[in-house]
């Protein structure tokens, strides 16, 4: 079967098999290792992409139910062809221990800020909630989105 | 303390919150994991295990499946050169103990747990794998199992292995404690028990074979402990020279990737078929198949003076191994040593016990084994200042150990003991008490203290090695086998390097984990890296400036103490200056080496009788005091945890936002385990093997935790710092239960504290109900 999406702003068509996932088909047939695989029941959050600018699940979306959605990863966020302020203040505040979790965290923060420009605390652990992290007790994460929220509420006005 | 403080303003680089190098590459997943590798082709492999905790296996044909077209190769026990595996002293020291724990690569004859592995498949695809193993014809006739370590022990219970059920042993006896405990103003009673956990970490267990165009047969994986590429030689029975193991950053360890996991695996099928082959563990099956954190019964029977004094401590503990032995042994010596808590009490007696039995193996965890006796030993404590009507910190001052005293097994604490003013500052951090949100929530505070040895027993005789060297453009690289599981283990060498070498962070490439290309530096485990591959790079960049500033201090006619090395210069007293590319340049000339190879040797000694109180057993131990404010809502029996502050002396932070980073994140792996975390086992069968059933904390789940960092400036690590991987998932669940007692009055002495447990202890449930 043939796959139809749009990944990172380029249209693609890509043969997978009709069982094949979303996860699979950008790991195995097009080595976009930027999304991880953790838990393949949509628990962790690891494999977090967004579907039309919305946090999802990779492993849970067949790539083929695909239509021409838009699928964005990590390698997608870029700003200027250099790091995405979000990025910067996720390394500015130890909010990086393993990494495994990371790329689907700044997807699903910077899908949260498209939706809540000022969130508070309790509203970015809540947002946060589908990603797990095993390293950082999620503070300097809470932190580095505050950080980057401070500095951009900054640049706005 | 001053001299801590001084020397920290004359630090260029340690002891500031530099951005780790790894972060950097991390957030734009520029960073290849283990299963993020994959080479041209390549096979996937896949694993039969078995479905039975304990059963014979009396059929096991596998030329259905090995006919399937896309198979290369079904391998079962008899195919494997050596299929026997040692897990008891993983890593560069060998050769100690008694233990000599192993176990099969592949099962032979019997399984003794669900999950053990039985045969080995590699196809073109996974899809084809997993059919292969399908049509592996097996048949198991199941047999009769333990699943208790009680019932391990009970007469006649069948042997799980020839040699009986009782793994490991350990006592020890200092003092009368009978006398004591009679003469004791208040005895508190009690027993807990601790559950089986899991590392549950976030990458899968995982790695790439291939047999390189040297002939090597190389893994890359993700492991914390490269030095399992000799386990790897001895299963293939090839020269372990022939046998490279590169260690990928790793998604998360926390011990779990302490014993071997793909890597055998991965080595046979490379051998066996000549091409790369990748292995990754679903989810279920790494939470099926991988050791797991040791369920504890902790009795304890602790007398005290009425001054809050504890003069007694009598404990029995009893730990269960499951199928194989791994670290059982150790873990449990853990225990023994730590099981009276950082107090001084001159009555101990423990007798600790380890089991085996059916069900899922258990062994190294992020805490070792000194973890469970926290939860037994600050609940048994909190109870005794209840009966006293003494406030929690001013107990555990009364009690706190001090430099010059001697643990029960003998040791003696060489170091500052900063347990008091941890409690003050960990209890005071909770700030103003929060209001009750109705009359049927109650608020309440709890306080737990513990020590964790960093680095290895005293008698594994540890080293680490490092490599350091400047390029010809003043550009420096850092080799060390040390791998990095996520703590900045590798950034923080590149900061010692740094310091010392009077170069940018920016400027430095380190190499880490590689068993053929980095020198080895031991696992990372036991809090030992930054102590040992800390101590080697700094002693190995010393010895390298050494070397450099002879040199420097010839062209320029000055002493070398009168030499500096900063910003890539040569700076003398006298403000002249030499750039460092010159000086290298006449080191080459000179024939100088412009790099050095460097080892560090922890203090060692002879093995100790505990029971004796003979001596050292660890090199040295990290102190801490967390504070819990819970509210429970007493009609529903849930728990939530309001404010959390977990202080710890580390000597002294290398990167303080690192070791802040191991605080928070340890202390709520310590709240998971404390509240919600639970590998639920019936008759050796494993209900939680997903995600969706094994639950850990999320982000809605938990507080900020506060993190105070104390340096004391005394430890045995770089710049003095102690280790801080493990310390701080010890006290959490003891904090929670202390914080519940105070709030509602109802003491819970089995982990984890679900809201059932709590209705119960609150007589909201009655029994089946």
């Amino acid at each position: 079967m043939i796959a139809r999406l749009v990944l990172n702003g380029r249209a693609r068509e890509v043969e997978v098999r009709p069982n094949q996932t979303l996860l699979e088909m950008l790991r195995d047939t097009l080595g976009v290792f930027d999304v991880k695989e953790g838990c393949d029941e949509g628990v962790c959050g690891v494999c977090t992409v967004l579907l039309d600018g919305r946090p999802a699940s990779s492993c849970l979306v067949l790539a083929a139910a695909l239509r021409g959605r838009a699928v964005t990863t990590l390698r997608g966020i870029e700003r200027d062809g250099g790091l995405h302020p979000l990025q910067e203040a996720f390394v500015r505040h130890g909010a990086v221990q393993c990494g495994f979790c990371t790329p689907g965290m700044l997807l699903t923060v910077l899908a949260l800020l498209e939706r809540e420009p000022r969130p508070d605390r309790p509203a970015i652990r809540a947002a946060l909630e589908g990603n797990l992290c095993r390293c950082t007790g999620y503070a300097k994460i809470v932190d580095a989105v505050e950080a980057y929220v401070r500095a951009e509420g900054g640049r706005d006005g | 303390m001053a001299d801590a403080v001084s020397t920290r303003e004359a630090l260029r680089v340690v002891g500031h919150p530099v951005a780790r190098h790894d972060a950097r590459d991390k957030v734009v997943a520029a960073t290849a994991y283990a299963a993020d590798w994959a080479l041209p082709g390549m096979l996937h492999a896949a694993v039969l295990r078995s479905p039975y905790p304990s059963a014979r296996i009396v059929k096991l044909e596998t030329a259905r499946a090995a006919a399937m077209p896309g198979v290369a190769v079904v391998l079962t026990a008899k195919d494997v050169p050596r299929n026997t595996v040692s897990t008891d002293v993983p890593g560069q020291t060998t050769a100690v103990g008694p233990l000599r724990a192993t176990l099969h690569v592949l099962a032979e004859e019997r399984v003794r747990h669900q999950g053990e592995p039985v045969a080995l498949v590699a196809a073109d695809t996974l899809e084809l794998a997993q059919a292969a193993v399908d049509a592996i014809d097996v048949e198991y006739e199941t047999t009769p199992g333990v699943f208790t370590p009680e019932a391990a022990l009970a007469p006649g219970a069948p042997p799980v292995h020839p040699t009986g059920n009782l793994l490991a042993q350990w006592r020890v006896a200092r003092g009368d404690v009978t006398r004591a405990l009679a003469g004791a103003a208040v005895v508190v009673e009690g027993e807990y028990t601790t559950q089986l956990v899991d590392a549950a970490y976030l990458e899968p267990e995982s790695g790439v074979a291939w047999i390189d165009s040297d002939g090597v047969i190389t893994i890359r994986l993700s492991t914390q402990v490269i030095e399992h590429f000799r386990d790897v030689a001895e299963v293939l029975q090839v020269p372990q020279n022939r046998v490279r193991v590169i260690g990928t950053y790793l998604g998360g360890g926390f011990g779990g990737k302490e014993d071997v996991t793909v890597e055998a695996y991965l080595g046979l099928l490379a051998l066996k078929t000549g091409r790369p082959v990748k292995m990754v563990w679903t989810r279920q099956e790494s939470l099926l198949a991988r050791a797991k954190r040791h369920p504890y019964r902790l009795r304890y029977r602790t007398g005290a003076a009425a001054t809050g004094e504890i003069v007694a401590q009598q404990i029995e503990l009893l730990a269960d191994a499951g199928a194989y032995a791994y670290l059982s042994a150790l873990v449990l010596l853990y225990s023994t040593v730590t099981a009276a808590g950082p107090y001084r009490v001159a009555a101990v007696a423990v007798d600790a016990r380890v089991a085996y039995t059916n069900n899922p193996p258990t062994s190294a965890m992020r805490g070792f084994g000194a973890m469970q006796t926290v939860f037994a030993y600050e609940s048994q404590l909190d109870r005794v200042a209840r009966r006293l009507g003494m406030d929690p910190v001013e107990i555990r001052r009364v009690n706190a150990l001090r430099r010059g005293d001697t643990l029960p097994v003998g040791q003696v604490i060489e170091t500052h003991v900063a347990l008091p003013e941890l409690a003050e500052r960990a209890w005071a951090a909770l700030g103003p008490p929060a209001p009750s949100r109705a009359p049927h929530v109650k608020v309440g505070r709890g306080l737990a203290c513990n020590f964790q040895p960093y680095g290895r027993i005293v008698w594994l005789h540890d080293w680490a090695s490092a490599w350091v060297g400047f390029e010809m453009d003043g550009s420096l690289v850092v080799r060390c086998g040390c791998p990095d599981v996520g703590g900045g283990q590798a950034a923080s060498l590149c900061q010692i390097a740094a310091e010392v070498l009077g170069v940018g962070l920016e400027r430095i490439s380190v190499h880490v984990s590689d068993s053929a290309l980095t020198p080895l530096a031991g696992t990372t485990t036991a809090s030992r890296q930054l102590y040992m591959s800390g101590n080697a790079v700094l002693k190995t960049a010393r010895e390298l400036r050494a070397q450099l500033l002879t040199v420097a201090a010839s062209l320029l006619r000055a002493g070398v103490d009168d030499l500096d090395l900063e910003q890539e210069r040569v700076v003398a007293r006298d403000g002249r200056t030499l750039p460092l590319p010159d000086l290298l340049r006449e080191c080459a000339r000179a024939g100088v080496p412009r790099s050095h190879l460097g080892v560090y040797h922890a203090p060692a000694g002879e093995p100790v009788d505990l029971a004796k109180g003979s001596g050292k057993v660890f090199p040295d131990y990290t102190f801490g005091a967390h504070a819990a404010e819970v509210e429970v809502d007493t009609e529903t029996g849930v728990v939530r945890v309001l404010g959390y502050a977990a202080a710890h002396d580390v000597g002294r932070a290398i990167n303080p936002q690192s070791v802040e980073g191991q605080i928070q994140g340890g202390a709520v792996q310590g709240l998971g385990y404390g509240l919600m975390e639970e590998v639920v086992v019936e008759n050796g069968i494993n209900l939680t093997t997903s995600f969706s059933t094994y639950l850990i904390p999320t982000a809605a789940d938990v507080p900020d935790v506060a993190a105070i960092v104390v340096e004391s400036g005394e430890g045995l690590g770089p710049f003095n710092a102690r280790g801080i991987g493990e310390p701080p998932i010890g006290p959490p669940a003891a904090a929670i239960a202390n914080a519940i007692e105070d709030a509602t009055g109802a003491r819970l002495t089995r982990l984890p504290i679900t809201a059932e447990r709590v209705a119960r202890a609150l007589g909201l449930l009655t029994e089946g109900a």
